[in-house]
């Protein structure tokens, strides 16, 4: 089947029940998009499709026909998102490994509220676990990326 | 009995500004059978399956327990979720099997005005007749709603050993339907939860 992830239309051989994260992982190698609970609970899958958040372990690729699929690869070209430039200003990441999922959804949330409060952006990023408690600076660079801080 | 059929026109008085207009009451038998009907249908409305979407704050609630939505969620501003952290970010047009998230087609939270936690038998009665509370439907749009809309029949196939709902989303149109043609009678206000 047809599908387009960061502006490339790929020809994918799977299962049309297969979540998205695996597809991404296993027939793209777009490792970025990590694999945390696999039950929706925890947000490291997340990637967008259509601009919106999703978590791509519980997304059978089989609903993606048409709609265009972004990953933290394709955020920026170049890791010049607002968002990602502000992650390395608060020095964000601990061990990483959820890092990827909490700029998408963050990225998602400013698409949508381009100057959230402090309560929208916790509200926002509540269901993104961090197994190392970066939250403070998660916070912080979203407040910044946005011009809040 | 004869306490019911006295509260009946003033049931009808109180709500008949703001509700959809019933089918005249009719004798005193079809009446009975219209309040029978109305109490399954408000059993089923109670199941956790149906109530858990259906609170009277901002949270989902989730289980038999109907405990707060974990993960932590919001009702946000459409009542589909956060900006960024939607409904639809986690729950699918249908159960994921393996995931067991539960999905349907426009997963999200009834709005407000269509509370049913914590309402009286009487209270709930009176929100589905009110088209200002219940989404604007008439009696027939809101019997549609009831027996059709594919995210109502998700609780008689709420997937991974949940408890279903009782009954089938068929049966429950075919009461909603015996409760509207019998003039939708309602309980008395006052009745116990
Ligand atoms: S891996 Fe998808 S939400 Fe945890
Ligand atoms: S940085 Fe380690 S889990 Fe978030």
């Amino acid at each position: 089947m047809k599908l387009t992830v960061n502006g490339t239309v790929h020809d994918v051989d799977a299962s049309p029940d297969t979540p998205l994260l695996w597809v991404l992982r296993d027939h793209l190698g777009l490792t970025g998009t990590k694999y945390g609970c696999g039950e929706a609970l925890c947000g490291a899958c997340t990637v967008h499709v259509d601009g919106r958040a999703v978590r791509s372990c519980v997304l059978p690729v089989e609903r993606l026909q048409g709609r265009a699929v972004t990953t933290i690869e394709g955020l920026s070209p170049d890791g010049s998102h607002p968002l990602q430039q502000a992650w390395a200003r608060h020095a964000v990441p601990q061990c990483g490994y959820c890092q990827a999922g909490q700029i998408m959804t963050a990225a998602a949330l400013l698409e949508e509220v381009p100057h959230p409060s402090e309560a929208q952006v916790d509200r926002s990023m509540a269901t993104n676990i961090c197994r190392c408690g970066t939250y403070l600076r998660i916070r912080a660079a979203i407040l910044d990326a946005a011009g809040e801080s | 009995m004869r306490s019911t059929a006295f509260l009946l026109p003033l049931l009808a008085a109180v709500t008949s500004c703001s509700s959809a207009p019933a089918p005249a009451p009719a004798d005193p038998a079809t009446v009975e059978a219209g309040h029978k009907a109305f109490a399954h249908l408000v059993e089923v409305l109670r199941h956790p399956r149906c109530l858990n979407c259906h609170p009277d704050d901002d949270r989902p609630r989730q289980g038999m327990h109907q405990a707060v939505h974990d993960p932590p969620v919001w009702r946000g501003p459409d009542d589909r979720g956060e900006p960024g952290a939607h409904c639809a970010s986690c729950h699918q047009d249908r159960n994921a099997t393996d995931a067991r998230v539960p999905g349907a087609p426009g997963w999200h939270l009834a709005p407000l005005s269509m509370a049913w936690r914590g309402r009286s038998d009487a209270a709930i009665c009176a929100q589905l007749k009110d088209k200002a509370r219940n989404g604007g439907r008439t009696l027939d749009e809101l019997q549609q709603h009831l027996a059709e809309d594919p995210l109502v029949g998700w609780g008689f196939s709420p997937g991974h050993g949940r408890e279903p709902a009782p009954g089938s989303q068929a049966a429950l149109g075919d009461t909603a339907r015996t409760w509207i043609d019998a003039g939708a009678p309602c309980p008395p206000r006052g009745e116990p939860q």
